[in-house]
């Protein structure tokens, strides 16, 4: 196995990386891959809670990267699916803790073990950001349709492509429909026209995601919820599949889509 | 936006933050701010006007989107040479 290393990054904070980690990570070893998710938020560490594996934790990020334990160690493995495993973040240290060369370290270990890496990166520009995207092979940045969050997609993306880590790939999360057809949302036309960068995914604003977090269950395990199946679709396209985006979006997109490379 | 709207020229809030969104990227990938492209734009007028005459009150320059890509644009008028002979 080699895995392909992706790491979630938005700028902002609370847009919604960790939910698409844990849903991403649910939805893929759903179909049968074996895939390891990272919380590389030191300091403050969440994957584990929505995930709903906080009560399993032995060892963190900073106990392999400290050499503490071996990184098998720190793999929880979370039951409900075949082959799903979560390492931790260390809660009571910082991000200075761990080194980007110790993330291209720990990425090419993991590579071996599993068919995808999703790494969870913390919210800023600084060094845990740095970090997370380290030992990436794909960067996926996550944006809400809202002013402050597309700007800080749009530094994000220019900071990747300035450490010549490609162009990243963009998820919208929390599109409200009603509120795009009222014109008071900017649509996901307008947010691809700003960013002009290349589309995974739609995920519509949904309130099953804080049931989920609330039950430590991610959505994507029964996938009947319209923010689960979005996530789904997300791991299907990464699996190659061509899957049409939900009929969520403003008029005009998919002529958009079809027109663009 | 809906007809209603369109007739009476009521714009809603999702075009305002795609106006401001595109005027504050621009400033935020290019890292120059207004009273810059001032300054460069009077660079720009005197350096041009020791080789040919222009109508500097004219000149506009401004940044404009390609892609990811930023382009400066600068359009600036000539003084026909005719006109000029007749002042």
């Amino acid at each position: 196995m080699t895995a392909k290393v992706l790491t979630i990054a938005s700028g902002k904070g609370g847009v919604g990386k960790t939910t698409a980690v844990a849903n991403i990570g649910v939805a893929l070893a759903a179909r049968g891959h074996k895939v390891i998710c990272v919380d590389s938020d030191i300091g403050l560490r969440n994957l584990d809670v929505v995930m709903g594996l906080e009560n399993r934790i032995v060892y963190d990020l900073v106990d392999v990267v400290e050499g503490r334990c071996r990184l098998r160690q720190a793999m929880i493995r979370d039951k409900r699916v075949p082959e799903l495993y979560l390492i931790p973040a260390a809660q009571t240290r910082d991000k200075s803790a761990v080194s980007p060369s110790d993330m291209i370290h720990l990425c090419n270990e993991l590579r071996p073990e599993c068919d995808w890496v999703l790494i969870d990166s913390p919210a800023g520009i600084e060094r845990g950001f740095h970090n997370a995207i380290a030992g990436a092979d794909k960067i996926i940045v996550m944006t809400n349709p809202e002013m402050s969050a597309v700007r800080d997609a749009d530094r994000v993306i220019g900071l990747v492509e300035a450490e010549e880590k490609g162009t990243p790939v963009l998820v919208i999360n929390r599109l409200n429909s009603a509120m795009v057809k009222r014109g008071e949302m900017i649509s996901v036309e307008d947010v691809l026209d700003l960013l002009a960068i290349k589309l995974l995914g739609i995920v519509p604003e949904d309130e099953n995601v804080l049931v989920a977090s609330n039950k430590g269950v991610p959505l994507a395990l029964d996938g009947k919820s319209k923010a689960g199946l979005a996530f789904q679709n997300i791991a299907r396209r990464l699996l190659g599949e061509e899957v049409p985006f939900l009929d969520l979006e403003s008029q005009g997109l998919w002529q958009r889509l079809l027109g663009r490379k | 936006m809906n007809i209603i709207d369109r007739m009476i020229g009521r714009k809603k809030s999702a075009s305002s933050a795609k106006e401001r969104l595109q005027l504050v990227l621009i400033h935020d990938r290019t890292d120059l701010t207004p009273a810059e492209l001032e300054a460069l734009k009077d660079d720009l007028i005197e350096t041009i006007s020791r080789h040919v005459e222009i109508d500097s009150a004219a000149v506009r320059i401004s940044v404009a989107q390609d892609g990811r890509s930023q382009r400066l644009v600068a359009d600036i008028p000539l003084r026909s040479a005719t006109r000029r002979r007749f002042r």
